[in-house]
């Protein structure tokens, strides 16, 4: 048919360019092919020829026609432009753009790019001068006193000055709604501008870990609109964004600190977890953090893979409040019949660090690593521990597990295994994110279930402090009178030293009463296109793209 | 003018049963919108004074009075999650899902029509039987799984495509619709499949009849007796078909934007859903709703006009 062998030799098209250039072949020929048919004699056979062509020649510039369309012009947004960045982010920032009333752990760790607090965390978890210039504690430790730096600017333009810090922290203290944005600023009494460069604030006691609060974010006092309009003094500054679609920021130039690299940065929302790999390998996402190794694998020679750690406390946690975990010796025997290894090799393509309490290696000062060792798989003991506590026969339990986070998923799926050893007749139990967090950590409504627990701040408390019996957060019904006792007493411990011993034995007594069967910290993968380079990995769930550069 | 009023009367009462039933599905299952934005900062008190601050404490008969008085006067609401309107979210969202509901429907009668009329016409070619064959395959494979073979080859290995490089409207009208035409196409195989076979079991059994002997008989040839007198005939339930597919499409683009990556209506109400945001969720699915009653009413008109034995009543 004359239509399509023209057209085929026109057919290498890529370029929107090529557009009007084909279209008029396409009117060209089909008109040349339409007066051909018309002047020829037409029999009835012909006629119902002439009809089929016609049908055909229709269906042919369809096809082709979108063809054209589809390539021409479906080249797709790919990551290429010079100076952007486009990073992958499993769900989009949903609860709030004002820093002190996000609480998803995703929300923040984007807008660790936009705000910075009178101090903020570098690599090691130290935390280092940021708004603030320089600090001081005064011999009493209640009062601390700030230096705003000279010139540092919000996004707006607008310098940042003493008032802007006074607001940010009261609205944090602020009592009027019932508790305060930050639980630890309940001490505060008060908040005090000493000059135009200095800051003062008052705590009602001793709180040796109170600096680590102070990465609050300094945000302007006259931002009638925190929650959608982000203005913050970070190395990026906020543009737009799209629901579900993305989240843009580009480079805040008159940065106080060293300016980052990359210009533009899209957080772009990837919901499937599926698809992530083919985006990545597609070109549509340059950078996505906490792979899977099995995911990693896929993905091949063109990109820069960061192993690190997750920053979580896997475990699976006990209700020990419901029968039969109110019982020690059942929860022992469970950790004895549990072997951490085994799961990572099943799941993790063998890779896991093995934790033995409520605390991470990351966070070395208080780290004990003896304690992972406590509960080696012994499957006899577990067993004399069960019959002591009268569970010979064992019984059966429900695991709840998030259907959202698959490592959980597959934690639970060895874990059930692992139990039969003893008797327990585990089923898991999926629910979607909500439901788990209204049934399971608000109403505590549940048997058992897996999850893993980061630190909110760059402190032990954070870890620890939902062991406390009567803790909002101690969804595990944890109860433990040695446990409160030491927790009283290194709240107003003022000596480092004596705190980082009182907060080890905390974590000793965790694991020797067997507050849960802790398993883990999650191996976590960076993939970052070769395109980049410098993907560095913090001890707090945040992602710092300012630290990531073109390869030259 | 009667057919017509009715007709709207029970357009409404659906939204309000539909809107209704939406509402009444969030009272049962766990979790509300107070929780999913405190998230693993919640405690009691802090949970009551949310639900108290955001009037999620009043009954839910009073609520849902509050929400249908200011959905009627227009105003949707605002999201939990993005505190943006819910009128310019969706607005936002419309284009895309409507640009692809459209596409994959053209794509559809532009397959199934020519094809179905070929396979009835030459129904003892082999080229029939080849493609017969095909279309029972295309029948049953779900838009989701071509999607992902799409995604696949046409993006990865040939790379006539970007899989997830969805490209705003806002951008380039162009672009945009290049890159929504394979997922179009995954979501049109398996329907165009159905009509194609509808379309010719049709025409072969409208052949059978007496009418159409009469027609030969008269000396019409094959032409002139299926376009002039089986096909109009054949096309008055392919035409009902067509509606509920396209009403049938709207919802299926939901699995179709997951697998392709695009941020249209599907998605948001997905993810509003397991964020309990409620405003976003009900304006959707009244939405929705609105979208396939429509359809449902512009397929009655198009029979009434196709199918004179209808119009008299």
């Amino acid at each position: 048919m004359g239509l399509i062998n023209n057209d085929v030799s026109h057919f290498y098209l890529f370029n929107d360019k090529y557009l009007t250039k084909c279209l008029h072949l396409y009117v060209k020929s089909y008109t040349i092919n339409q007066n051909k048919m018309v002047a020829e004699k037409l029999s009835q056979e012909e006629e119902s020829k002439h009809m089929k062509k016609r049908i055909k020649s229709i269906l042919a510039v369809g096809v082709l026609l979108t063809l054209t369309i589809a390539l021409g012009g479906c080249a797709g947004d790919k990551a290429s432009d010079s100076s952007q960045i486009i990073v992958g982010i499993p769900q989009d920032l949903e609860d709030s753009l004002d820093p002190h009333v996000a609480v998803a752990a995703g929300t923040k760790e984007v807008l660790f790019n936009i705000y910075e607090g009178l101090v903020k965390p570098d690599l090691d978890g130290n935390l280092v001068p940021a708004v603030a210039s320089e600090y001081a504690v005064s011999e009493d430790g209640k009062t601390y006193t700030f230096t705003l730096r000279e010139g540092i600017k919000f996004h707006n333009g607008n310098p940042v000055t003493v008032e802007d810090i006074k607001y940010s922290i009261e609205k944090c203290a602020d009592t009027s709604a019932g508790e305060p944005l930050v639980e630890a600023y309940a001490a505060i009494t008060a908040v005090n501008c000493i000059d135009d460069k200095t800051v003062e604030i008052v705590l009602s006691e001793e709180n040796t870990d109170f600096m680590a609060y102070m990465m609050t974010a300094i945000i302007p006092a006259d931002n009638e609109n925190p929650d959608t309009n982000p203005i913050g003094t970070g190395p990026y500054m906020y543009v737009s964004r799209s629901p579900q679609e993305n989240f843009v920021v580009k480079r805040f130039d008159e940065y106080w600190g060293e300016p980052a690299s990359i210009e533009n940065i899209i957080f772009k929302v990837c919901a499937n977890a599926d698809t992530i790999v083919m985006d990545l390998k597609g070109g549509s996402i340059d950078m996505y953090a906490r792979l899977t190794s099995a995911q990693v694998d896929e993905l091949g020679d063109s990109f820069h893979i960061y192993e690190g750690t997750m920053n979580l406390v896997q475990a699976l946690y006990l209700n020990n409040a419901t029968k039969p975990f109110d019982d020690s010796r059942v929860r022992q025997a469970m950790c004895y019949a549990v072997n951490q290894q085994e799961i990572f090799d099943l799941t993790f393509d063998g890779k896991g660090t093995e934790i033995g309490s409520a605390m991470f290696p990351a966070f070395e000062k208080y780290y004990t690593e003896e304690l992972k060792d406590i509960y080696n798989q012994d499957i006899d003991k577990a067993k004399a521990l069960m019959k002591e506590a009268g569970y010979e026969d064992g019984f059966s339990m429900t695991i709840t597990v998030p259907s959202n986070y698959q490592p959980h998923i597959d934690t639970a799926q060895v874990l059930v295994e692992q139990l039969k050893a003893i008797n327990i007749d585990a089923t898991i139990e999926l629910v979607e994110w909500s439901s788990w967090l209204s049934d399971v950590y608000a109403n505590r409504n549940y048997q058992s279930t897996i999850i893993g627990v980061d630190a909110a701040e760059l402190t032990a408390r954070a870890l620890l402090d939902r062991y406390v019996s009567d803790a909002d957060n101690n969804f595990t019904n944890f109860a433990n009178e040695e446990y409160d006792t030491l927790f009283d007493r290194v709240i107003v411990t003022t000596n480092e030293e004596e705190q980082v011993e009182i907060y080890k034995q905390m974590e000793e007594i965790l694991a020797k009463d067997a507050a849960a069967v802790y398993i883990q910290d999650m191996v976590q993968f960076v993939a970052l296109n070769n395109k980049f380079e410098g993907y560095e990995f913090y001890p707090l769930y945040v992602q710092d793209i300012s630290r990531i550069r073109e390869v030259k | 003018m009667r057919y017509v009023v009715k007709k709207i009367g029970i357009l409404l009462l659906t939204l309000l049963l539909v809107s209704f039933l939406a509402f009444l599905a969030f009272q049962i299952i766990p979790g509300d919108p107070a929780v999913k934005m405190l998230g693993t900062q919640a405690t009691p008190e802090k949970l009551s004074a949310l639900r108290e601050q955001m009037g999620l404490d009043r009954p839910m008969l009073f609520r849902y009075a509050v929400w249908l008085k200011d959905f009627v006067l227009g105003d949707m609401g605002t999201s939990y999650s993005y505190n943006m309107t819910v009128g310019s979210m969706l607005s936002g969202k419309l284009p895309i899902t409507l640009t692809l509901t459209f596409l994959a429907f053209i794509m559809i009668v532009v397959i199934a029509i020519p094809f179905g009329i070929y396979t009835a016409k030459h129904k003892d070619r082999k080229l029939s039987k080849v493609l017969n064959a095909v279309n029972q395959i295309m029948m049953s494979i779900p838009p989701f799984f071509i999607g992902i073979l799409f995604t696949y080859f046409f993006g990865l290995v040939l790379r006539w495509f970007i899989p997830g490089g969805y490209i705003s409207y806002e951008m380039s009208v162009i672009r945009f619709i290049g890159y929504l035409i394979f997922p179009a196409i995954a979501i049109a195989i398996p329907k165009a499949a159905m009509t194609t076979k509808l379309l010719k079991d049709i025409i072969l059994e409208q052949t059978k009849l007496d009418y159409v002997r009469t027609a030969y008989s008269r000396g019409n040839r094959t032409n002139g007796v299926l376009y002039h007198h089986v096909l109009k005939n054949a096309m008055i339930p392919v035409v009902t078909f067509l509606g509920m597919t396209l009403a049938d499409i709207v919802a299926g683009s939901i699995i179709i934007e997951q697998v392709f990556s695009i941020p249209g209506l599907g998605r948001l109400l997905i993810t509003s859903i397991s964020n309990r945001d409620y405003p976003v969720v009900q304006a959707i699915i009244v939405c929705i709703a609105f979208i396939v009653i429509m359809i449902n009413f512009i397929v009655d008109i198009v029979y009434r006009i196709l199918d004179p034995r209808v119009r008299g009543q």
